[in-house]
């Protein structure tokens, strides 16, 4: 089981001191963060992207690829990518770079992005997100497992003996995750690929994310990728921890009223009880927590969101310190005793998918031919191809 | 003989209330008339100021608690609806449309409905024609015909004791119809559904829809046999 956080990247007044940081503030601190998840013993860190004030994260994978560099351990992944406005040969591109720069310590989550304004943009229209996202994750699953593409869709101009470089790290492509709330389709996606499927678990009562995640299980298994329980899942969450939950009441409740996704709706009590948000001494959050596994089954991944809403920085590393110190080791050890054997403990890491696509075998390293100005004629513009042309015709 | 489940949603706030007064009026008609028709009514009611503190969760967040969640349900099951509000600054209160807006959109459809209001002045009248009723014809809900309105001078006046009969008489005949029923059991899929509306029973998922075919793998093209000019035609 990973543990891990996730940023939304908001920057946002810290609503006791009335300071709000600077993106450059914002940015180094983030930095920060993400090394002392590693420092704690947490898995994993994810950043989302957005493209509009008060966000930074417009460029995930030069963070990501800055992260992966100061850390050893680390898996570094994104919630989430945006599969609607980013073009999907550029995102094959540069998650592969990424790819290459963490040692294969990463992943990505796709989503839609939900901020009208944005697709156009970027030349695209919200009213075509479904099937954007739809197509343009069929197309990038094709350009990470194919050397050449050939493609025609409905929203991006067609592709002909098109090689998206480098090549995935050891020609294995990055695992993806589809992160979805709401549409079933995006759930169907994630089956029919065999990929991971993510709930961000935080708005809502856990019932509205129980019967897409058991739809994902059951369309999982008839894909054929493996049984329900083989199913890789992933959950948000959200907790504020304090060493008893008065102190933990008192030192957030600024921070929730004046948070831009909840402030002025309901109180934090009844967000408590009504959706996945623990705020408590560090047991309360484990039994919450805890609650997780026994409304969605065994599951891979879980992700905390804690530094938004204007907690200022030494905060955050605190609540990392809490988490990685009070109540991830217990949950670890909960979760590993109450895991059914046929789930697995863990989404699947590069090393696994490099075992699952070679064995024994050493993988494949791409190596290029010399230029010849176009990748149509032939099989592929890699030396290994079996049906590489060797000689070409001179003028 | 047939039990049917009568549903009375109230936004009026004071207590007591005229607005309820009148609710309650209709809803005794409803069930004396259905009783002289040989049928047992049972009623709901729905206080809307109960749902007070609830009301910004849902509107905000869409987080329904445990009062929201059981008006839900009762609405989901019922037969029939009398829908009553006060009007204020020329329109329907804000809590009764905020209710009906926080509402999946095919949670009341086909239900035959009541609508009812009260205000200080006549001149508050076709508030009941020209606002509920668009609200509930998006929802695709049947108000009766007979629109039920109560100013202050219609309280004495027992003209409005005969526009309640009427409307309880065609609320009864078209519960006795079975319409909403019908619809749900014969045309529901013509309607538009998200994935767990109606209240969380909408829970079928359409495999076989171009989405879900571009979901898996394929595409959004049109296929060679819709494009005469298609080289792949044989």
């Amino acid at each position: 089981m990973q543990f891990g956080i996730m940023s939304v990247s908001d920057i946002t007044r810290d609503p006791v001191s009335g300071h709000t940081p600077s993106e450059a503030e914002r940015i180094k601190n983030i930095v920060r963060i993400a090394v002392h998840a590693e420092e704690v013993g947490l898995d994993v860190f994810a950043v989302g992207e957005h493209h509009n004030p008060p966000f930074f994260s417009s460029s995930p994978t030069t963070l990501l690829s800055h992260i992966a560099a100061l850390t050893e351990r680390l898996v570094v992944t994104t919630s989430t990518t945006l599969i609607t406005t980013n073009d999907p040969v550029r995102l094959a591109e540069e998650y592969a770079m990424l790819q290459h720069l963490s040692g294969g310590r990463m992943d990505l989550m796709l989503g839609r992005g939900n901020t009208a304004p944005v697709y156009p943009w970027f030349g695209q229209d919200i009213r075509q997100g479904l099937p954007l996202a739809l197509e343009n994750y069929n197309l990038l699953h094709r350009l990470w497992r194919e050397d050449v593409v050939d493609w025609e869709g409905q929203f991006r101009t067609p592709l002909q003996g098109f090689t998206s470089t480098p090549r995935p790290l050891d020609d294995v492509a990055p695992f993806v995750w589809h992160g979805s709330i709401r549409t079933p389709e995006i759930a169907e996606q994630a089956a029919f690929y065999g990929n991971g499927y993510f709930a961000n678990n935080i708005f809502w009562p856990k019932e509205h994310y129980q019967r897409l995640i058991r739809f994902y299980r059951q369309r999982f298994e008839h894909y054929g990728h493996g049984t329900q329980k083989q199913a890789i899942v992933g959950l948000g969450g959200q907790a504020f921890i304090a060493k008893n939950s008065q102190d933990a009441h008192d030192q957030f409740r600024p921070y929730f009223n004046e948070a831009p996704v909840y402030g002025n709706g309901p109180t934090m009590e009844d967000f408590e009880s009504m959706t996945p948000l623990s705020v408590g001494s560090p047991q309360e959050v484990i039994d919450k927590t805890l609650t997780f596994r026994d409304a969605f089954g065994d599951y891979q991944r879980q992700l905390f969101l804690v530094d938004h809403a204007g907690l200022p920085v030494d905060m955050v590393l605190h609540q990392l310190d809490l988490l990685g110190e009070h109540v991830v080791p217990v949950l670890r050890a909960e979760l590993e005793s109450r895991r059914d054997p046929e789930a697995p403990a863990n989404p699947p890491s590069h090393a696994d998918l490099v075992t699952a696509k070679y064995g024994d075998e050493s993988p494949r390293q791409p190596r290029p031919n010399a230029n010849r100005g176009d990748n149509v004629t032939g099989g592929s513009p890699y030396q290994d191809s079996e049906t590489a042309v060797s000689e070409y015709p001179t003028l | 003989m047939t039990d049917y489940r009568l549903v009375v949603v109230s936004a009026g706030v004071s207590d007591p209330s005229s607005t309820r007064l009148l609710a309650d009026r209709a809803t005794q008609r409803v069930t004396d008339l259905a009783r002289e028709r040989g049928h047992a009514v049972s009623i709901t009611t729905v206080d809307l100021r109960e749902l007070l503190q609830e009301l910004p969760a849902a509107l905000s967040s869409q987080l329904l608690g445990p009062r929201f969640t059981r008006a839900i349900d009762a609405l989901g099951a019922a037969d029939a609806i009398v829908a009553a509000t006060p009007v204020y600054k020329a329109g329907a209160s804000g809590l009764f449309t905020s209710f009906f807006q926080v509402l999946d959109n095919d949670l009341l459809i086909g239900k035959p409905v009541i609508l009812a209001a009260t205000a200080g002045t006549a001149r508050h009248a076709l508030v009941v024609d020209e606002e509920m009723r668009a609200l509930f014809a998006y929802l695709r809900a049947l108000p009766v015909p007979t629109s039920l309105f109560a100013s202050t001078e219609d309280w004495t006046d027992t003209a409005l004791g005969t526009r309640i009969d009427r409307a309880a008489r065609e609320l009864v005949l078209l519960m006795e119809s079975g319409f909403a029923r019908a619809v749900r059991d014969d045309a529901w899929g013509a309607y538009q559904h998200t994935y767990g509306s109606a209240g969380g029973t909408e829970l079928d998922i359409d495999l076989d829809s171009d989405m879900m075919r571009l979901a898996t793998g394929g595409s959004l093209r049109t296929s060679a046999e819709d494009d005469p000019f298609d080289p792949r035609r044989a």
